[in-house]
């Protein structure tokens, strides 16, 4: 079932999901994105942040068929879709993990560890997974 | 102000179902308006019915129930959440063919629009988990 919901109310809130965390090995970062899909009906101004391991999320080449995972990864390049387009990545997390923005699925805008304090200021609602 | 607050992980593995009560208890004590409890990931495990913890312990579903029913507070558990962690209420028993029924009194399962509506509708929305 998944009913079909409509938000009547018209307030427009800023929504900014904070990834955290692989997107294998727990379950958090598929259901953030079920998350932020279904919140796409809502017609709100939506952020997505990629930090610490959540960087991974969009890494090319995924392969969790291996080991009887779904691989959702593809849905990330469908978030334009939904009207899903600012997606920001903490420079320092990708760093770290030795990867770049060319290891990316999708475009994105790679922000400094110091400008993150800023984003999650700007928004209304935070939600951290 | 009205709240809203969302509860991440499952009773007793967790503390974020209890800081969340002692959260909501206060702040419904302190006259706050709380418009709704959304529970996700794990955090639907606490709507269980079958919850059977020892006696000398404290029963996390059941409180739950009792505080919504003295304050009509709307516990929502995420149907997608619940549906991968076998929580069925009567309507997704007969929708998906299940022998039984396992929600407790006081909590419903809906979508997670209603999560997206309530950090739109309240003034804020309290995450407990990690």
């Amino acid at each position: 079932m998944m009913e079909d919901e409509e938000y009547q109310g018209g307030e427009v809130k800023k929504f900014l999901y904070v990834n955290r965390r692989l997107p294998h090995g727990t379950v958090y970062a598929l259901e953030s994105l079920e998350t932020v899909l279904i919140g796409a009906a809502f017609d709100q101004d939506v952020s997505m942040l990629f930090i610490d391991d959540g960087v991974y999320q969009l890494k090319k080449d995924q392969a969790p068929e291996s080991i009887e995972f779904k691989n959702f990864s593809k849905t990330y390049r469908a978030l334009e879709m939904y009207d899903v387009e600012k997606l920001f990545v903490e420079r320092e997390s990708l760093e770290e993990r030795g990867l770049s923005e060319d290891d990316l699925l999708v475009d994105v805008e790679v922000i400094a560890s110091k400008e993150v304090k800023a984003l999650i200021d700007q928004n209304d609602v935070v939600l951290s997974f | 102000m009205k709240l809203a607050v969302l509860i991440n992980e499952g009773p007793y593995q967790h503390q974020a179902s209890d800081s969340a009560y002692q959260f909501v208890t206060a702040a419904l004590a302190a006259g706050h308006e709380v418009m709704r409890v959304f529970f996700y990931h794990d955090g639907v495990n606490n709507g269980t019915r079958l919850t059977t913890p020892p006696q000398d312990d404290r029963h996390i579903q059941r409180r739950w129930s009792a505080l919504a029913d003295e304050h009509k507070l709307d516990l929502v558990l995420c149907v997608a959440a619940c549906q991968r962690r076998g929580l069925v209420d009567e309507g997704e028993m007969k929708r998906n063919s299940k022998d039984a029924h396992n929600i407790a009194d006081g909590f419903r399962i809906s979508g997670l629009g209603q999560l997206v509506e309530a950090g739109i509708e309240a003034d804020r929305l309290v995450t407990f988990g990690d």
